[in-house]
């Protein structure tokens, strides 16, 4: 009586402990190596093992083994009559030798003789195998019990629940990864389109030809310096390739005209904001704010620019960095009535301009990134690449940029960026 | 009781019997540390191996299948295994789980 009663708490201290080891987010090989442990030890079982099914290659692959020597088999198929009969036969033991029936039983039989295996534990968990628990002799060398065999099934039943939360957890991040793999070639997908678009656009226009695919760029460079992250650039880009997509009903005489044009024809022409709204509104963008962007991009913080003439805070910040990225293209590529400007005649009209026209940030971000390219701050050679190597390195430019970034920016010692100093900032 | 009980947490070698000590809690971490001291004295050619349990409380069930896989090993070495010092409660539950069946006791 007493024995069965140290027996009995033993037996279910072991119980809790599993259940224990079962929540624990510990590593799943050393749960399972726990859990068999817990298994022996609560009933004296001098070996076992616990394997996985593998649903797919119809086998059962050990898990944690404890006294079943070398030469013990690591993986055990099934047929589909085993599979079938411990479906049938649910979480429950099963003694090897009266089992012989089985294929399972007859392939294996040596293997379990000559280790003494006595029960078999199908792991069935919402009717799926999951895996299964092999256990040899007790130490006492006596017959398993009703009750020990209860207690196994108790037990196995948490190991169970262990592996099938692995698998699930496993099938769950396979599928994230197949997500993530198809959300990437969707991603691919809309930048190949949206690059396909901006040329569509630029190729209506001979004598800005790129301008979109420029525009794209500068407001790349400009939402970077603002230390934007990665998805955020992606999109300003995006709304920089297809800001001026409206163009592509304008008639091409229009814009491609050799000459100012005349009122009826610029007002044809400032109609393509809100075209371009229309045909990107309809888009679910991964990126927000494309749509609008393309509205707004010749609107003017004065509140001057169209096409609903809105003020500083009204317009969307998006469409404040393509008007940027817009205007500086438009001033440093020729254009049919006028030739492209030099680089310090630029940079003077975005400083006389901001406040006007341009966010001051936008244009402290831009010139900014500008200066780190000349002074060799950055190895890119964006500028260089989109504007020509001998206009990038025009005399005077870079502390021409030095003293406008510190009008532009509030300066204090720490902040001012030396006219003479080769680096950028500066005591 | 065994006649040189000079015990100590330190493995004593392979002088015969060699000595390996429980800590006062049986369970993985001080179970997989008696095992490891276990397999090692066997390797180093013990054929007698005394596990001392006088500081020994509590064996809980991972402790207890260490033990024998401890037993299992010693007996395919061909070593014998000698627990001692069990206090009352140890004593029963090896009894009643069989593990006194494998081994001696002083």
């Amino acid at each position: 009586m007493i024995e069965e009663r140290t027996k009995l708490i033993h037996a279910f201290g072991a119980l809790a402990e599993l259940g224990q080891e079962v929540a624990n987010k510990n590593n799943f090989q050393e749960t399972i190596r726990t859990s068999l442990h817990l298994l022996s030890g609560a009933l004296g079982i001098m070996r076992g093992g616990v394997a996985r099914y593998s649903r797919f290659g119809h086998e059962l692959n050990m898990l944690a083994v404890r006294g079943l020597g070398d030469d013990f088999p690591l993986s055990l198929s099934l047929c589909l009559e085993d599979e079938r009969q411990f479906l049938t036969n649910g979480l429950n033991v099963i003694e090897t030798q009266a089992a012989r029936v089985l294929p399972f039983f007859q392939v294996y039989d040596t293997s379990f003789t000559s280790r003494h295996i006595e029960l078999f534990v199908p792991l069935i968990i919402r009717d799926e195998i999951v895996g299964a628990a092999f256990l040899g002799e007790k130490a006492t060398g006596e017959p398993y019990t009703g009750y020990e065999k209860e207690i196994i099934c108790a037990m196995g039943r948490h190991i169970g629940v262990a592996i099938s939360q692995r698998n699930l957890m496993a099938e769950i991040e396979r599928h994230a990864e197949e997500n993530r793999k198809l959300f990437d070639d969707l991603r691919m997908t809309y930048k190949d389109t949206v690059k396909a678009f901006a040329t569509a656009i630029d190729c209506k226009d001979k004598y800005t030809e790129g301008h979109s695919v420029r525009v794209g760029k500068y407001s790349e460079i400009i939402a970077a310096e603002l230390e934007w992250t990665p998805d955020q650039i992606e999109g300003a880009a995006t709304a920089g390739y297809l800001h001026d997509v409206g163009k592509l009903t304008v008639e091409r005489k229009i814009i491609n005209a050799p000459y100012r044009i005349n009122a009826k024809e610029s007002a044809e022409l400032n109609k393509h904001p809100a075209v371009g709204f229309e045909i990107l509104q309809p888009i679910h963008h991964p990126y927000t704010d494309v749509p609008l962007a393309a509205k707004y991009h010749h609107e003017r913080l004065d509140g001057r620019g169209y096409p609903d003439g809105l003020y500083d805070r009204e317009i969307p910040y998006i469409a404040k960095i393509v008007n940027l990225a817009d205007s500086f293209d438009a001033m440093t590529t020729d254009r049919p009535y006028k030739a492209r400007r030099p680089a310090a005649e630029v940079v003077d009209d975005l400083k006389r301009n901001v406040g006007k026209q341009f966010a001051p940030e936008l244009v402290t971000a831009f010139l900014r990134g500008m200066l780190r390219e000349l002074t060799g701050d950055t190895k890119d050679r964006r500028f260089r690449r989109l504007l020509g190597r001998e206009y990038m390195e025009a005399e005077g430019i870079v502390p021409m940029l030095r003293s406008t970034l510190n009008e532009l920016t509030p300066t204090s010692p720490l902040t001012y960026i030396s006219p003479m100093s080769d680096s950028g900032t500066s005591i | 009781m065994i006649a040189d009980n000079n015990f100590d947490a330190v493995a004593h070698g392979v002088s015969q019997p060699a000595v390996v000590t429980a800590g006062d809690y049986l369970n993985k971490l001080s179970g997989e540390k008696i095992e490891r001291e276990c397999k090692d004295k066997i390797d180093a050619g013990a054929t007698e191996l005394v596990v001392d349990f006088s500081q020994t409380e509590v064996i809980n069930s991972i402790g207890i299948s260490i033990l024998l896989g401890v037993i299992d090993n010693a007996r395919n070495a061909g070593a014998k295994i000698i627990f001692s010092d069990l206090n009352e409660e140890s004593a029963e539950l090896f009894e009643t789980l069989g593990l006194m069946r494998h081994v001696s006791v002083a």
